[in-house]
Order: structure tokens, then C-alpha cells, then sequence
């Protein structure tokens, strides 16, 4: 069996993670004012290359452009419009307080670090809050139509694991609008010639030269050819590894390859095992399906969880013999009001997704699985009139009887005098990672010269992210904090010429993608690459996904062992290498899948303690609530690979130090 | 939910040059399933027997990312209103029913293979004009700007567009016209778009000329189509705007 060899663990210099001196309030400023720049007629010899069109990478692509510094921007859709950042429906955070209810930069910072169970870096963190109100300015200068009220000023609402409301949002689609004002920047600069952008394409590894990343491979995923890319740094934005799981709430073309290329090359891989489910997305219906479909947090506003008091009711439901709306108020278990009544419905997302799969795995689920919850806007409706609660939620109730063929805001029952609507069946799904490439305060990897941004890297979620804080920390990177922290390191590279693409080493990692290619061709097995992928999303749902066991993990890498070899022996492609090939392609993503899921496997079976979203069930309290180790567990974990992917990767600790945070036990009750 | 079986009458095309062809192939499937997720099992049957897998743009299967596309049954993203094809569930076809799917047909939109097309167009009209003339870190508080709330509603509405390109391929013409017209509906009507305001017309339409998209004749076949429920009277708007930047030339 693969375990980890605790001899051999190293731990980290604190020096490495270059968190400025000073004040937690002062260390951004500190950096800003201390930081190495690149003067404008330099920036216009230096090229980055930026991988990925999200929220990310298409702010990063624009910002950089826009100072002079000429880009190369890559994506894997027919346009950088299509990244997945695009489906974000509920809002992003800002410490504006324009609701003047007490809200600062010090409390988006404490609740974000809270929210992620005191497992995030903390001057990161903070330079996020800091950040998050240039954010909204930015975006409304765009263009971005926000929500308004009558008077004309920004609306907001509250999100999960806040007292206050800071959720800025456009409709239900926050992220839509977002992407769409990063797009046109991005569009701005394409017309400008400083920014060159490369659709269908895929990048397939890093191009290290003399200890530095200096291009990359990328597919054309049209022609099928490898196509060589150089640069004076790279940028990895590209999200994401959710779908190692197969069904979650990512697109269907969301992949962690590139950041497996990094993996590969040397960059260490932070805090794996931190797998966010998000409690409220549509059940999984049938074997056929592809995807889940994310309910937005925002419903959690004005709708209720509940499940029946009585086992009885809940075996009805699971029968089909009665519907939600025929259970009265009595009968109900508002069991997240029960549980944490100072948060109710509103308590974070991993708290929520325990719940629920308590509750199910009573006996108390709501459908024909048994694996579903109500959500309810029957008292919403009945206070505010469905007009209103239509207003705010039309377009998800739409969205939700398109899939389901029930309408949540439709008159079910009335009994003793109460109207009780159709209630929604919601339940958890993979939904964001939070772990991610290594980076330090400057958002570069452990490779030089190597940046990650996004979701890509592991740095200011902790544990568990709050809803509405991906966006924000998506641009915050891109905007705002990359494009200065890039220019730290590009200072000293302003004498040295962008390196050609016929070098050896340029020549040595084509030849690597094309032998892996034709090694997938040439299987000629008997499974196609879906089902493969499937079977992966079952270990690692069963295993490795909401109540872990140091069992079940030890199983699941046997088991993730087990299909590596029947990927490289029984997989089944059609076609050749020439011209455009998905199947081909979705293999590639599937080997570094099976990969990912070790990864997330080995930080699992690490990880002696429940925190945010990796739930260890040995380590919990009597009450169910996750029971954190902050004595032996107060670090980033950090995978450094071994050369090969049937070795276990070694382990480096950055320990965490918080100076301005009291660590304690996460409380939503009181 | 159902059992069901459909014949889906495919378009089959190997490469942009290359003469295509439709195929027919009997599927089974469920009422809950999606039709994508009915391509997908299709092409799990494909791969199978060892045949060419169908190439069809899919990713978020959410109706937001404006990346599936396909003329079902003689309609861009199928028989659903304000829906597109990821969101189309086959509850909406009768058992035994033969299903017609075709790529988007328009010259702007060349064929890349199979029902797959090229919208690279899109991406060059935004580039010509679609966005505010602004660099990151030089705006002033988002709250010194108040904006009506109709107008910024109004101008919600436009940017709703995905961009999926179904408005050009409902059209006879294969106009863009509605694209276009939402993106600089979107602009006229907030206060950020104003000193952009004629520039950006003038060279949106220019550029949308230049590709090949066909003239607007008011059919409103592409409000009827459009998943997001684009209202025609933002091409109104887009020849107001136009006539208006033209006039102060």
C-alpha cells in the first residue's frame, strides 16, 4: 500500500512564503511601497504568457496588456467568454459596507479566515479583503450592470458564513457580468495588439530553462498539433479539480492538466484534500448524467432546509406517496435553525453539506435515493408575496423545473390555514477546490518564473470558501495583485531576451507530449474514456468525498492504483493524432485526473483532523462538528512530486502563523 | 421519468472542406435526461464500435457559458423557448420520434467539423469596439456614480447575451445584428458608455460588415430564438445609435 513516509518530511523555511514585514493591516502597502518595478519602456520587451480566460486570467491578461507588458492568452473554448467562471450566479464580496451595518476590511478578513476554519494564510487574506472594495470600483467603470436600488446606489445581499451583507450581484449572474467586463478589457487590448489570444488550445506542459519557466506546449486542439510558446514568465490560470470527482458543478471541459504539468515539473501542490461540496445543487437523477447543476446560496436568503421529524414522513416521501407541501410546519426539521440558530440556513457551505448528509444517512432523505433535502420559500412567499420572491429568484426557479419538471414557486397544499408551496430537492455536490498549486505572497509557485492565480492556487480559502469569495479572490489576483507582484520578479529579466522556441529544451518537452500522445493511441483497449472517468468519480465520491475515513482512504488509493492500470491498459481511443480529436483529448485530462485524485487521496489520509471541507468522520465531537488538530495540523500541506506518478509524493509543511487572529473552534450556534 | 427511443439525424462533416452528409442513429434514453446527455450516450456508442465519435461544442451544460449550439429540429438550441440546447431535456420529444440536428448554419460561422462552428466573428466584433476605454486601478468610489435603477435593469437585460451566435443562425440573413445591438444597448444606457458612445457603433457595425453577416429586413426571427430573451428593440436602439454616430461624422 502507498503511504507516506513520515521520516522524510521536510519543512518549509518561513522565509519562502515572502510575507512582507510589518502590521497585518500594513504588509500590502509595505510590499507596494518596497517592490521592485519595471519601468514602461522595459515592460514593453517583456512577454508573459497567461493560461486560462477566467475571472483570473482574463483580468490578469487585460491588467498586464494595459501597463505595456505584451501578452499571450490561452484558452480551451472557442472564445475566452466560455470560461467556467461564467456560470458564478450568487455575488462577490466587498468590504464596502455601503449597508452600514458594521462591515470593514478587518471583518471580511476575519470572517473569510474564519469561514476557511482558520487554515488560510493570513497576510493573504487580508490583502484580499484589502483589495475586494477596488474590485467593485473597477468592475462598475467597466460597465458591469450591478444590482441597483431605487436611489441608484449598489444593492447587496448576504451570503453564507456572514453577519453582514456585502454580496454584490448582477441578477443571478454575478459571474456572467464579471467575466464579460474582464472579457471586454481583455478585448480592448486584443484590438490594441498587446494581448494575442489563442482559442482551442491546450497546454500540455511547462518549458523549464536554466531553472526558470520560460514557455509552454500547448495543443491546438483544431489542427491537433503541439505548438511551442515562449515567454519572460507564465501564468497558470486554468481552475479547478473538481471533475476528478466526474459529476460536480464545473463544466464539462474543466480539467487540472496544466496544473498537473506544473505538478510534474516541480511546482508543489498545496492542501489537495480541501474539496469544497456545496450543499444546494440538484440531485444526481440517473446514471446518464453528466453534469450537476448548482442552486445559487443566494436562495438560502429567503428559503429553508428541512427534512421531516418523523422517519415515517420521510418514508412516504422516498415512496412517492406524499409531496413536500403535504407536511405541515409541525411535522418539519428546520434543522440548520435547529443546529446553529445565530446562522441558520446561512451557516457556511461545508456545515451545511454535513448536515444534510447527516440527515440523509438517518434515514431522513427526501427523495426516491433518499439523498436529498428540502429547500423552501413557502414562508418567504407567504411574507413578501411570490412577485417579489420571483423577482429575486425567477430565473433559478426556471432553471430548476427545466431540469426537474417542478415548479418550486407553485401552490402545492394548504393546511390548517397555511399556504405551503413546492419545495425545491436540493443536495451536495462538488462544487470548487480549494486546494491548489503552491504559491507564496507573490503568487508564484516553487518554480521561478511560474505564477498561479484563481482557483488555481491554494492560497486564500483555507480550508472552505465562503460563497461569494471566489469571484473576488479571482480578481483580486488578476486585477490587482499579480500585476504588481509579476513585476518583482520580471525586474531582473529586463537584459534577457525572450528565449527562442527551437532550443532543447523546447524540443525535449514537444517530444514528451507527442510519445505521451501516441502511448494513448496506442492502448487500443476495450473502454472508452467516459466510462473510466466514471468509475474514478465513484471512488472518489464514495471515498474521498464528504466523510472520509483513514479506511476508506487506504482503500481508495488501492482502488485509484488499480485504475491507473486499467487506463493505461484497457483504454479505448478512436481516431489519430492528426486534426481535432476529444476523445484524445479528454484522455489526457483523464490520466492527470487519476493522478489528482491520488493527490487528494495521500493530503486526506494525511490530514489527522476535520477542518472546513476535508471531514475526517475519527475526528469529530459528540456533537458532529468537525474537531481540528491545530497542535499537529497548523500547516500548508504541500506535495512535492516524485518523478513518477506511481510514486507517492513527498510531503513539505509550511507552517501557518496568524498574528493577527485568535485560532479558535468555529462557532455558528451563538 | 420515461424510457425512450429517438433517431437523431445528425449532420456528419469530417473537416471544414470536406462535403457532409446527415447520418441517422437510434439512441435510448430517459425523459430526464438531456439531449447532450442523449449525444453523449450516442457517442459512448460510437466509441464502442470503434466509430468516429460526433464533435459537438458543449462545456458549462448550465445555459450560461453560450457555448453548445446546434439547429434541432429546424430551431437553434431546439423546441424550448428561452432555453438553450444543454438545457433541453428530452421530456420535450416523443418516444420514437427521428430528431433532425444540424450545426449552425451562416457563412460568418464556418463548419470546424461535425455540428461544430467557427464564432471567431464574435470575438472580433466585441474586440472592435465592445467594452469602456479604461485601465484597472484608475476608478473612483462605485457609489459616486448612482445609475437609475431602470436603466441599469434595462441595461442588464442586454448584457444577458451569451453569445452563443443562435440569432444569426435563426436568421434568413444571417444577420448579427441582435448581437451587436445588445452589447451597445448595454453601453448607451449606463453613463460609463457615453464618450464611447458613437466610436463604439460606428465600429461594431463596421466590423460586423466586414465579416459577412447579412442586413437586418425586422423578421424578428432572432428575438423568437434567442435563449436569453434578447429583445429586438435593442436593434432599434442599435440603428438609433448608429444614425446618430453617422449623422456626426
Amino acid at each position: 500500500m502507498a503511504t507516506i513516509d513520515t521520516e522524510k518530511v521536510k519543512v518549509m523555511n518561513p522565509a519562502d512564503s515572502k510575507i512582507p514585514e510589518g502590521p497585518i493591516a500594513e504588509k500590502w502597502t509595505n510590499y507596494k511601497a518596497h517592490q521592485k518595478l519595471v519601468n514602461p519602456a522595459n515592460k514593453r520587451r517583456l512577454t508573459v504568457i497567461v493560461v486560462g480566460t477566467g475571472l483570473a486570467g482574463a483580468s490578469a491578461a487585460s491588467t498586464l496588456a494595459e501597463m505595456g507588458f505584451n501578452v499571450l492568452n490561452f484558452c480551451i473554448q472557442d472564445s475566452p467568454r466560455r470560461a467556467h467562471s461564467i456560470a458564478a450566479q450568487g455575488g462577490i464580496n466587498a468590504a464596502k459596507n455601503y449597508q452600514n451595518d458594521g462591515d470593514s476590511v478587518y471583518r471580511l478578513f476575519y470572517d473569510t479566515v474564519k469561514g476557511g476554519d482558520y487554515r488560510a494564510r493570513e497576510a493573504n487574506v487580508y490583502r484580499l479583503a484589502e483589495v475586494s472594495n477596488n474590485i467593485i470600483d473597477q468592475c462598475v467603470a467597466q460597465g458591469v450592470p450591478f444590482a441597483r436600488e431605487y436611489g441608484g446606489l449598489l444593492a447587496n445581499r448576504s451570503f453564507g458564513g456572514a453577519q453582514v451583507s456585502r454580496t454584490f450581484y448582477a441578477k443571478g449572474q454575478t459571474g456572467q457580468q464579471l467575466l464579460l467586463g474582464a472579457y471586454s478589457s481583455l478585448n480592448r487590448q486584443i484590438n490594441l495588439g498587446k494581448v494575442k489570444s489563442f482559442n482551442r488550445y491546450e497546454m500540455h506542459d511547462v518549458v523549464m530553462v536554466d531553472g526558470r519557466a520560460r514557455g509552454i506546449i500547448a495543443k491546438n486542439l483544431v489542427t491537433g498539433k503541439f505548438e511551442r510558446f515562449s515567454a519572460h514568465a507564465v501564468v497558470i490560470a486554468t481552475g479547478g479539480y473538481g471533475n476528478a470527482y466526474f459529476l460536480s458543478t464545473n463544466a464539462m471541459g474543466c480539467n487540472c492538466s496544466a496544473a498537473m504539468a506544473c505538478y510534474r515539473k516541480g511546482a508543489y501542490f498545496a492542501n489537495p484534500s480541501y474539496v469544497q461540496i456545496h450543499p444546494t445543487c440538484i440531485p444526481v437523477h440517473g446514471d446518464q448524467q453528466s453534469k450537476l447543476t448548482l442552486m445559487s446560496e443566494s436562495l438560502r436568503n429567503d428559503g429553508r432546509i428541512w427534512v421531516p421529524k418523523d422517519i415515517e414522513d420521510a418514508k412516504k416521501l422516498q415512496r412517492g406517496e406524499i409531496k413536500g407541501s403535504d407536511i405541515p410546519e409541525e411535522r418539519r426539521d428546520y434543522y440548520l435553525e435547529r443546529r446553529y440558530p445565530a446562522f441558520g440556513n446561512l451557516v457556511p457551505r461545508d456545515v451545511a453539506s454535513r448536515a444534510a448528509k447527516e440527515r440523509c444517512d438517518k434515514g431522513f432523505g427526501v427523495n426516491n435515493t433518499g439523498l436529498a433535502v428540502f429547500l423552501d420559500f413557502s414562508e418567504a412567499i407567504n411574507r413578501l408575496g411570490i412577485d417579489v420572491v420571483r423577482q429575486r429568484y425567477g430565473n433559478l426557479f426556471d432553471m430548476y423545473e427545466e431540469i426537474t419538471d417542478v415548479n418550486p414557486g407553485e401552490k402545492g397544499n394548504e393546511i390548517n390555514g397555511t399556504v405551503y408551496y413546492n419545495p425545491m430537492m436540493i443536495f451536495p455536490a462538488i462544487h470548487y477546490t480549494m486546494g491548489g498549486i503552491w504559491v507564496d505572497y507573490e503568487l508564484q509557485t516553487s518554480l521561478k518564473g511560474l505564477f498561479a492565480i484563481g482557483e488555481c492556487n491554494f492560497s486564500d480559502h483555507g480550508a472552505n470558501r465562503l460563497g461569494a469569495s471566489a469571484l473576488m479572490q479571482g480578481l483580486a489576483d488578476g486585477y490587482f495583485v499579480l500585476p504588481y507582484t509579476i513585476q518583482n520578479y520580471l525586474s531582473d529579466q529586463i537584459t534577457v531576451p525572450c528565449p527562442g522556441t527551437d532550443t532543447p529544451e523546447f524540443d525535449e518537452a514537444e517530444k514528451k507530449c507527442v510519445e505521451a500522445q501516441n502511448a494513448l493511441l496506442k492502448i487500443q483497449g476495450k473502454r472508452s474514456v467516459d466510462s473510466i472517468h466514471k468509475e474514478l468519480g465513484h471512488i472518489m465520491w464514495e471515498y474521498v468525498g464528504m466523510g472520509r475515513t483513514k479506511e476508506g482512504l487506504t482503500i481508495a488509493l488501492d482502488k485509484l492504483k488499480a485504475l491507473r492500470k486499467e487506463f493505461e491498459t484497457n483504454l479505448y481511443v478512436p481516431g489519430s493524432a492528426e486534426g481535432m480529436n476529444n476523445e484524445l483529448d479528454k484522455a489526457f485530462r483523464l490520466k492527470d485526473f487519476i493522478t489528482m485524485g491520488e493527490l487528494v487521496a495521500y493530503d486526506a489520509l494525511n490530514r489527522n483532523e476535520s477542518c472546513g471541507g476535508h471531514f475526517r468522520e475519527e475526528y469529530q465531537t459528540e456533537e458532529g462538528e468537525a474537531k481540528r488538530d491545530d497542535e499537529n495540523y497548523f500547516y500548508v500541506a504541500c506535495w512535492d512530486y516524485q518523478g513518477s506518478d506511481e510514486k507517492a509524493p513527498e510531503l513539505i509543511k509550511e507552517p501557518l502563523h496568524y498574528e493577527a487572529i485568535k485560532v479558535q473552534t468555529r462557532n455558528y450556534k451563538s | 421519468m420515461a424510457n425512450m427511443t429517438v433517431n437523431l439525424k445528425v449532420w456528419r462533416q469530417a473537416g471544414p472542406k470536406e462535403k457532409g452528409e446527415f447520418r441517422t442513429y437510434t439512441v435510448e434514453t430517459d425523459t430526464d435526461t438531456s439531449f447532450l446527455e442523449t449525444l453523449d450516450i450516442l457517442n459512448e456508442q460510437l466509441v464502442n464500435n470503434h466509430e468516429e465519435p460526433i464533435a459537438f461544442d458543449h462545456d458549462c451544460r448550465e445555459g450560461i457559458c453560450g457555448m453548445c449550439s446546434l439547429y434541432i429540429n429546424g430551431h437553434p438550441h431546439g423546441p424550448a423557448t428561452g432555453a438553450t440546447t444543454c438545457q433541453l431535456y428530452m421530456r420535450r420529444f416523443k418516444d420514437g420520434e427521428t430528431i433532425t440536428v444540424e450545426p449552425w448554419r451562416s457563412a460568418a460561422f464556418p463548419v470546424i467539423k461535425d455540428l461544430m462552428v467557427n464564432r471567431n466573428a464574435f470575438d472580433q466584433i466585441q474586440q472592435a469596439g465592445g467594452y469602456v476605454s479604461f485601465n484597472c486601478g484608475g476608478a473612483q468610489d462605485a457609489n459616486c456614480l448612482p445609475i437609475s435603477k431602470v436603466n441599469a435593469d434595462m441595461a442588464m437585460d442586454s448584457a444577458t447575451c451569451i453569445g452563443c451566435g443562435a440569432c444569426v443562425a435563426a436568421c434568413k440573413n444571417g444577420s448579427a445584428m441582435l448581437f451587436v445591438s445588445a452589447k451597445v444597448s448595454q453601453f448607451a444606457l449606463l453613463p460609463q458608455g457615453q464618450v464611447e458612445r458613437k466610436r463604439r457603433a460606428r465600429a461594431m457595425v463596421k466590423k460586423m460588415d466586414e465579416l459577412g453577416f447579412g442586413n437586418c429586413t425586422n423578421t424578428g426571427a432572432c428575438e423568437a430564438e434567442c435563449p436569453k430573451c434578447i429583445k429586438i428593440s435593442n436593434i432599434a436602439r442599435l440603428n438609433r445609435e448608429f444614425i446618430k454616430a453617422k449623422c456626426s461624422d
